[in-house]
């Protein structure tokens, strides 16, 4: 296939500063992401998962440039994000979406829900205000809510409710990829079945391209055709999502997997348990940054950074082992 | 299960009808609830109605003077007596209490107007913009008041502005020596509000700047606004009164409280006639004390975290 990837990411890095001594200089950086690559198709979903603090949300926030990049690259659809002017970024931000993890501190409580959703539209001169309303109404029932809720405040709404509303309000700018960041962890299980189900109808419907960025693997199985493993700001291993069910190379990938509970009682799981603690990212372990927790590591992980190379068949890794 | 559905759907539209609770109606039932606000929203009420309406019903007018009918007690004409003019002191008491109402809510606007816009535009460009504004604030807040207040007046009495027309321009110097404190609230405010993932949200919808200060992030600090603004008239109207008091503010003959209130700057005005300067004395303290028992009511209900 030579057609040009809807996103493409190169290396990207993010380092915040930390800031120290009186004089509030910079005494070093943490390395939230920490050159991360990989390119998306239109179409596809992608998963990003790892555990808390290895640098997913800020990966996703970085792509959309609610975070300015440190280094490295983001093109979407050939565009450098990062490059646009204020104004030509305006013009580019509806076709690039969030959805927020927390349904609560992602809308404005004191807007309607129908303004919330349909203002963007408004303000960016999509449509006339006459129509908003239907459109708005149109985009709530696709999202499973009913047209009355129009005149709602978002306190009248339950959790699973507020962030279909989320997702109303990113759907509605017609947009073509759009980054779900940890999309259902602040909803209880039945909750997040639905809006799962829900985010792959509309995948089908409008062709869409997500980035799913979560800490449960189960959840990312269901809607992702291709997953991505991240450990301290870095990819660890990328493959299509039954490649990596079937035959995770990455130690770290293998501990993740074992830890997915299994419903049968029967079934002795066998765990990998990681010793230790993530180290900080302000100050990465030397080699491959997993050493320190690998139960493999030998001395080259500690002196040398792995390459993230193809192994075949798509499937990336950074394991100096495989 | 049809039976469920069926109700639930009935349910619905039940709910469809009854008005969306906003959070100020809400707001406003809870208020209703502290005796003390409202015992103060039913004098200031009140204190409006005889100002704005009272008048009408006088069968005197402001201009008819009687020298012969002068500095008269109290009596059954003049339910407050009248002054050394002759002129009657209960109506002069109620078109006083227009102007210095006039002059608290106007100032109390202007300032707003001014406190707002600059806090939200320091709180949310941060950077160059919020130090300029800040450090003017500094300014305005380290320069005393009364003095300052009083130079300016004596410089409009030396400027010969006409009468009729002070009352404008004392509005506007109460208004804008005050917008300070809010802006420092107000800015506080944005700049927390501007960290909330639905600014996030605005920022990724592309929504303009205008949009994300008037829109989103101004309304949210309009309970701490409405707080301030209602204290800032009762201090607006004292203010008015001290310099009308001084002879700088609003000037006879327009009457306000405060310059009816000199009267009782005369030995013999103030021991043997109390008629001339009790009444308006007794209506700035209700008015001010009823404006800021409301706002007090209104910093508990729109304000949780303030609350004790």
């Amino acid at each position: 296939m030579s057609q040009q990837p809807l996103l493409e990411v190169d290396n990207l890095k993010k380092y915040f500063p930390i800031q120290g001594g009186i004089f509030s200089r910079t005494v070093g950086h943490v390395r939230a992401v920490d050159g991360v690559s990989f390119s998306l198709n239109k179409g596809e979903a992608l998963g990003l998962v790892g555990e808390s603090g290895c640098g997913k949300s800020t990966t996703g926030r970085t792509i959309l440039r609610l975070l300015d990049k440190t280094d490295g690259k983001v093109l979407f659809k050939g565009t450098e994000i990062h490059d646009l002017s204020r104004k030509d970024l305006r013009k580019m931000r509806p076709k690039m979406q969030l959805v927020f993890q927390d349904p609560y501190s992602s809308l404005n409580p004191r807007i309607k829900i129908g303004d919330a959703i349909g203002e963007a539209l408004v303000d960016h001169g999509i449509a006339s205000k006459n129509d908003i309303r239907d459109r708005v109404k149109e985009i709530l029932t696709i999202c499973g809510l009913a047209p009355y809720h129009i005149d709602r405040y978002p306190h009248e709404f339950s959790g699973g409710q507020r962030q279909r509303i989320g997702i109303a309000r990113a759907l509605i700018m017609n947009p073509e990829f759009i980054v779900a960041d940890e999309p259902v962890s602040a909803l209880d299980v039945s909750i997040q079945a639905q809006i799962i189900n829900l985010l792959s109808d509309l995948q089908e419907q409008k062709n869409l391209t997500y980035l799913f960025i979560s800490h449960d693997l189960s959840v990312v199985e269901h809607l992702c055709n291709r997953i991505g493993v991240m450990y301290l700001g870095s990819l660890v291993e990328m493959a299509p999502r039954d490649e990596l069910f079937k035959q995770p190379l990455h130690p770290y990938t293998q501990a993740l997997l074992s830890a997915i509970p299994v419903p049968d009682p029967t079934k002795k799981p066998e765990r990998i348990v990681l010793q230790g603690d993530i180290p900080s990212p302000a100050n990465p372990p030397s080699g491959c940054k997993f050493h320190t927790r690998c139960p493999f590591a030998t001395d080259i992980c500690k002196q040398a950074v792995p390459e993230y190379r193809d192994v075949g068949s798509n499937h990336y890794v950074a394991c100096h082992l495989v | 299960m049809s039976q469920t559905v069926a109700e639930s759907t009935a349910q619905d539209s039940k709910v469809q009808t009854i008005k969306p609770a906003s959070p100020w109606r809400l707001a406003f039932k809870q208020l209703l609830k502290n005796k003390f606000a409202v015992g103060g929203l039913v004098v200031l009420v009140l204190m409006f109605l005889i100002c704005f309406i009272g008048p009408f019903f006088s069968p005197y007018s402001l201009e008819t003077m009687n020298i012969r009918n002068g500095n008269k007690p109290p009596n059954a004409a003049h339910w407050l007596g009248t002054d050394n003019l002759g002129r009657d002191i209960l109506l002069r008491v109620m078109l006083a209490g227009r102007v210095s109402l006039l002059v608290g809510l106007v100032a109390m606007m202007i300032s707003v107007a001014i406190g707002s816009t600059l806090g939200a535009l320091a709180g949310y460009y941060r950077g160059w913009v919020d130090s300029i504004i800040m450090r003017l604030a500094d300014i305005m807040m380290s320069i005393p008041s009364l003095p300052l207040l009083i130079i300016l007046g004596a410089v409009l009495s030396d400027m010969k502005v006409p009468p009729d027309k002070r009352i404008y321009v004392v509005m506007f110097l109460l208004g804008f020596m005050s917008w300070p404190s809010l802006a420092r609230l107000v800015r506080g405010q944005i700049l927390m509000l501007r960290e909330q993932e639905f600014m996030q949200a605005a920022e990724v919808l592309g929504l303009r700047d205008r949009r994300k200060i008037f829109r989103h992030l101004l309304p949210n600090t309009i309970p701490i606004i409405i707080v301030v603004a209602t204290l800032m008239v009762a201090g607006a109207i004292l203010q008015e009164s001290v310099l009308s008091y001084l002879g700088l503010g609003v000037v006879p003959p327009t009457p306000s409280w405060g310059n009816m209130i000199t009267a009782a700057n005369n030995l013999i005005d103030f021991q043997k006639r109390p008629w001339l300067w009790v009444p308006p004395g007794v209506c700035i303290f209700f008015t001010v004390i009823a404006i800021n028992v409301i706002g007090d009511g209104l910093r508990d209900v729109l304000d949780p975290k303030m609350k004790r």
